[in-house]
């Protein structure tokens, strides 16, 4: 038995670029070169600076619901920084595109697949599980999640799915059948390589670690609600981080079904969507739509939570039809089952059928409008002040809308016949995701950092960002709507009618703006980290924020809430500051149980790992190993009892006293000062008088 | 009715998007901004009468919004109002009005869907049958009462609707003739329908939509619209001059290539750069190409078109 | 400091219920997986469902994994009523044996199968056939080993609160592949006759 499967030298992606390179294979290496350059390089660092045990105690094995938000955030900046370079890259090649490129149509294939994949499963996802992770536990009072193991490992999963789409860079090759991974194009009688198990089994591990989370996220919004937080007083961001989370646990299901029989059909001759023997393709569309569609509203939900969270605290004003926007969350996340066939109405079905899913899809339309009418109507006899978050927030509406329009023009079976696989998806699509989905994770990052970490992110740096995705992203797509109607087909690395060529140039030169905005991100990372001192809000509300995670500490004690809120109003910090009852200190302390580090999930990150790559190159041993260890692990875990440690009561009391003497001695800070270093985290009164 | 009171609006919005395309800039042939049959003429108006009737939910947010944050700005100097946050006439005209357009919408998509289905057949002559077969990366027509067939051009008479069976021998592929109307997927051991009709003479560009690998950025024929003339005279000329389809001659169409790679396998037949003429057809040939995936037996790799490990068996007839 | 509390003991349940929900959602696509394959294109001109099935050993199959979800429930009653560790185990073994009975007999249909010619990847309906049928029993399997590990405990910790409490989980789960074994019964079994 050979102990390395089917894997051999020549799978090195560094071997082609050696024997006889072209472009496309120079690229791929250098690709491969800076993966592994960068695990060099975080592993000297790790060691070098002795960083290792604080990185293993304090964040690896940690099972604080913030810390396992950042490392998912981390995480999916790691994954955005290589979609946006991938984005980049496709759009050289098409700006170049005119009968040649440097690119070869394979490879560019690879490269739509992967950024695809990445962008959906490895950034959208984990950005949004943390910022639901380190939020909603804060918003709604409670200690953790409930389940704060499980949290561990969901993050685990994703990371070993993570892990392997970065492997897929340096050893063998990637599907080239796109993030939907139609068969039986990645069927194994048309790619017989590991290119299509890659792109299952990271997408399979991701997707269970995404289920995992929703089963948790439900739990906890459900049942770990401090006492007053009824569901008509939670914030909006909880009420969409909550509907998102319901939508992971009915609408994961049918991605593991469908990448799970393709993995059958692949390793095992089974003939779920073969062309032979009774195999039908058209069931893989329908499971992995009957997913895809709902996942539209996990991806775009918690990001419609983080603008209603943005409008209402930068107008200083109370959010405008509450009840409106929750109703209409959820009528989305319902309607969001029902519109699937819409992503192939091409596929030969009756008129009836076609008719019906596109008036479905219209329908969400409805209550999609309601809530871009709500946040204008928040602004509207608001005081608006347009900082960080309000930029993209305000970006995402005037951009969003348009995507809304072509949505409706999509929508339409008659016009979809047209432009269905042009690049007027394309653009529609980035149209919903980069606005609507990026701008809200960016515009939460920056929301929310203060609160994390105690310092706030530098807004000069924020706002060239924040600009620079509007107008990139504007210049970048906007140019693809008009190539697409033009018949200009999806996915095609070349093309020979010239008049697609000024548009692809402008789209290019749009692709160096958003890579240009990256890297303003990037900066002002670096330079809100060296100037942190300066930027610090120990008072924790910067914002003069709402909602009760604007009444804790920046950063959050390990423990949240020293002592539990009674919640008595809808933004309920608003109302305490209001009446100054925010002061009040609690009479009583006591002691707080917090789970303990667990070794479980960064054993399950590199046994999933394994168990991917195992799976992926018949390295049976190792895929054996790995689906033995975990469920031992479990087993042995279930067998201790030590699994909480105890914070006393004095020590809570000393914490939470220090930290209100401090607010208590900060100066004031109007909304003038907000993104002045004068903004030490307590806000002035000036809104109630 | 209100979609009526558009028509005339409706009229305006041409003028809006040559704007936009910088008019002229479309080349003709390739997109159905540019028809030139009934069937994407159909799909321009309604994509611009639902464009029109969707900016009145759009265009008050694209407005209102400047002028709220201009007029509401935290030094503006406007009334504030901290705890406003619910007014029931708003939220009527918030729920209402986006629910009388999607009305309206829907009203329009229903009886657009249905009138324009791929599968109804075109009004007026008995239409000319094509059997279409997508393999990687070109396409065969067969038109099987004229007993001919094309590879990578699709020969049709001006004015005659097309009734379009098609197929695939390969992977999932979208077939598009984007100047003349609908896209249609075709899979292999299934028959998909698409019915076309060409008004004016001219080449329009024929496309695959979804990705099938290496070659597919190739894979472009041309619908060639003639006089029904001309048309007999092509089936004429495609008898004399081609080369028959048989099954050696398809066994090599099986192989993965590129239009260009395919014709010059079978040079010679008359047909412009890229394309193959096709003297006689064997009989059945659409059928089986369709049945051979319901065979007990299955379709190993090596008998899989467009598979990389396709290895046709050497039969007799060798068609060099 | 382990012991459950009340709430921690509610709050792990209603989160295995929410599990339940997404794990059946799996379960019914496998169903309309298979519905779509019972067609003459998804029998490829292979053997067909009712050339393949006897009843006989399928109505045992289905009996006993009834009659394990009885025995489950008596282990539960012992445990409410403080039988001890004694009675709750024995029936837990009874359940347990009850369950590999179960697969042991549904290996044996399928190794019956596969003798005719009937593997998966014969034909479309095949695969879907042993794609839903197979979870299931990879289901009851894991729950096989979940009542070893609960064994265990209750030997080592008694029927203390927390073991209670996974104990009552594991019932969830094990009447609830009843419930998709009634499914499939019905479905798959049942169907093929009519």
């Amino acid at each position: 038995m050979n102990l390395l499967g089917r894997m051999g030298w020549g799978d090195v992606v560094f071997e082609p670029a050696l024997a006889n390179p072209d472009s496309s294979d120079l690229i791929a290496a250098g690709a491969g070169g800076v993966v592994v350059l960068g695990a060099i390089v975080a592993l000297y660092c790790l060691f070098h600076y002795r960083l290792w045990g604080v990185f293993w105690r304090g964040w690896l094995t940690s099972l604080d619901h913030k810390r396992i938000g950042i490392m998912y955030i981390a995480f999916a900046m790691i994954m955005l920084v290589r979609g946006v370079l991938e984005g980049v890259v496709m759009r050289a090649q098409q700006a170049d595109g005119l009968d040649g490129g440097f690119l070869t149509s394979h490879h560019y294939g690879e490269l739509f697949s992967t950024h695809g994949t990445i962008m959906i499963f490895f950034m959208a996802m984990p950005f949004l599980t943390g910022l639901i992770n380190i939020i909603v536990p804060l918003q709604v009072g409670a200690r953790d999640v409930s389940f704060p193991l499980l949290n561990a490992l969901s993050l685990a999963f994703t990371a070993a799915g993570g892990a392997l789409i970065m492997v897929s860079l340096v050893v063998g090759e990637f599907s080239t059948g796109g993030w939907t991974g139609y068969p039986p194009f990645t069927g194994v009688a048309f790619q017989p390589g590991v290119g299509p198990d890659y792109w299952i089994w990271s997408v399979a591990l991701a997707g269970i670690g995404t289920t995992l989370s929703g089963i948790n996220f439900v739990t906890t919004i459900l049942k770990e609600r401090a006492p007053g937080m009824t569901f008509a007083r939670l914030p909006l961001f909880t009420w969409t981080a909550f509907t998102t989370s319901v939508l992971m646990v009915f609408a994961l299901p049918p991605l593991t079904v469908a990448t799970s029989l393709l993995a059958l059909d692949r390793m095992a001759g089974f003939h779920f969507f073969t062309n032979d023997l009774g195999g039908n393709m058209m069931n893989f569309a329908n499971l992995f739509w009957l997913f895809g569609h709902p996942e539209v509203y996990i991806l775009i939900l918690p990001a419609f939570g983080v603008f209603s969270e943005v409008f209402a605290t930068f107008s200083g004003k109370k959010l405008y039809g509450y009840t409106s926007l929750v109703i209409a969350t959820v009528v989305i996340a319902v309607l969001s089952f029902t519109v699937w066939v819409h992503h192939f109405f091409t596929m030969g079905q009756s008129a009836n059928l076609n008719a019906i899913f596109g008036i479905a899809t219209m329908t969400i339309g409805v209550p999609t409008g309601v809530k871009i009418y709500d946040w204008m109507a928040t602004m509207y006899r608001g005081r608006v002040r347009m900082s960080v978050p309000m930029i993209y927030s305000v970006g995402f509406i005037m951009l969003f809308v348009i995507g809304g329009l072509t949505g409706i023009i999509l929508a339409n079976p008659t016009v979809d016949y047209q432009v269905h696989n042009t690049l007027f998806l394309v653009a529609h699509f980035h149209n919903m995701l980069i606005p609507g989905l990026l701008f809200g994770m960016l515009a939460g990052y920056t929301f929310w950092f203060p609160k994390v970490f105690g310092f706030q992110l530098d807004a000069f740096w924020g706002r060239i960002a924040a600009w620079g995705w509007i107008v990139g992203y504007s210049l970048t797509f906007f140019p693809l709507y008009a190539v697409g109607l033009m018949g200009m087909t999806r996915r095609t690395a070349s093309y020979t009618i010239e008049a697609f060529q000024p548009w692809m140039l402008v789209s290019g030169l749009g692709a160096l703006v958003v890579l240009g905005a990256l890297v303003a991100l990037g900066l002002q990372l670096w330079v809100s980290i060296r100037y942190r001192k300066a930027l610090t809000v120990e008072g924790g509300d910067p914002w003069d924020g709402r909602t009760l995670e604007w009444s804790l500490p920046a950063p959050v004690p390990e423990w949240n809430f020293a002592h539990i809120p009674m919640v008595t109003a809808r933004d309920d910090f608003w109302e305490k500051k209001r009446t100054a009852t925010v002061d009040a200190t609690p009479a009583t302390y006591t002691d707080i149980a917090l789970p303990r580090n667990s070794m479980l999930g960064p054993l399950f990150a590199v046994a999933a790992t394994a168990l991917g790559f195992g799976l992926i190159w018949y390295i049976w041993w190792m895929a054996a190993l790995a689906a033995a260890v975990m469920p031992l692990a479990i087993i042995v875990r279930s067998f201790r009892t030590d699994i909480h440690r105890v914070i006393p009561a004095d020590e809570v009391a000393a914490y939470d006293l220090a930290f209100r003497e401090t607010r208590a001695a900060l100066v004031p800070v109007g909304r003038d000062g907000e993104e002045t270093v004068a903004n030490r985290g307590r806000a002035n009164r000036e809104a109630f008088e | 009715m209100i979609a009526a009171s558009f028509r005339a609006h409706v009229r305006l919005v041409p003028l809006l998007l040559s704007v936009l395309f910088l008019a002229g800039c479309i080349p003709d042939g390739i997109s159905f901004l540019t028809p030139a049959g009934p069937v994407a003429d159909a799909q321009k108006e309604h994509l611009i009468s639902i464009t029109v009737i969707s900016l009145i939910v759009v265009l008050p947010v694209l407005i209102g919004t400047p002028l709220i944050i201009l007029r509401y700005r935290r030094k503006g100097g406007a009334r504030y109002r901290p705890d406003w946050a619910y007014s029931g006439p708003l939220e009527a005209l918030m729920w209402g009005v986006p629910v009388l357009i999607v009305g309206v919408l829907g009203w329009q998509l229903a009886k657009a869907t249905y009138e324009l289905d791929p599968t109804a057949v075109i009004a007026g002559d008995p239409p000319l049958e094509v059997q279409v077969v997508g393999l990687n990366w070109k396409w065969l027509f067969i038109y099987p009462e004229q007993g001919v067939a094309a590879l990578n051009a699709m020969p049709m008479p001006e004015g005659r609707p097309v009734s379009l069976h098609l197929t695939s021998d390969t992977v999932m592929q979208s077939f598009m003739i984007g100047a003349l109307g609908s896209q249609i997927y075709t899979m292999p051991g299934m028959e998909t329908q698409l019915n076309l009709r060409a008004d004016q003479v001219g080449q329009y560009r024929g496309v695959n939509t979804q990705f099938s690998g290496a070659g597919f950025d190739q894979q472009s024929f041309v619908a060639q619209v003639m006089t029904p003339e001309d048309f007999d005279d092509w089936v004429a000329a495609a008898r004399s001059s081609g080369t028959a389809l048989d099954a050696a001659a398809y066994t090599q169409l099986g192989q993965s290539s590129t239009p260009a790679e395919a014709a010059a396998m079978f040079a010679g037949t008359g047909a412009p750069a890229g394309s193959v003429w096709f003297s006689e057809v064997e009989t059945g040939l659409f059928g089986s190409i369709i049945g051979k995936y319901m065979s007990a037996e299955g379709v190993a790799d090596s008998d899989q078109t467009g598979s990389p490990s396709y290895q046709p068996v050497q039969s007799e007839g060798d068609v060099e | 400091m382990s012991a459950m509390t009340h709430t921690a003991e509610d709050r792990a349940l209603y989160g295995f219920w929410v599990f339940m929900m997404s794990d059946l959602i799996l379960f019914g696509l496998m169903f309309a997986t298979y519905g779509t394959m019972l067609t003459t294109w998804g029998f490829a001109s292979g053997p067909e469902p009712s050339e393949l099935f006897s009843m006989g050993p399928v109505a045992i199959e289905t009996a006993i994994l009834l009659v394990s979800s009885l025995t489950f429930g008596l282990a539960t009653l012992a445990l409410k009523h403080g039988q001890g560790r004694g009675v709750i185990a024995l029936w837990l073994v009874i359940t347990l044996a009850l369950g590999l009975g179960f697969l042991a007999m549904e290996l044996r249909d399928f190794a019956e199968m596969a003798a005719e010619g009937a593997v998966p990847q014969r034909s479309g309906w095949l695969s879907a056939f042993f794609g839903l049928v197979s979870l299931h029993g990879l289901h009851v399997a894991a729950g096989c080993v979940w009542i070893m590990v609960m064994l265990a405990q209750l030997a080592v910790f008694g029927p203390t609160l927390d073991v209670a409490s996974r104990l009552s989980r594991l019932g969830l789960f094990w009447h609830f592949l009843d419930v998709i074994w009634i499914g499939i019964f019905s479905v798959v079994y049942l169907g093929a006759l009519a």
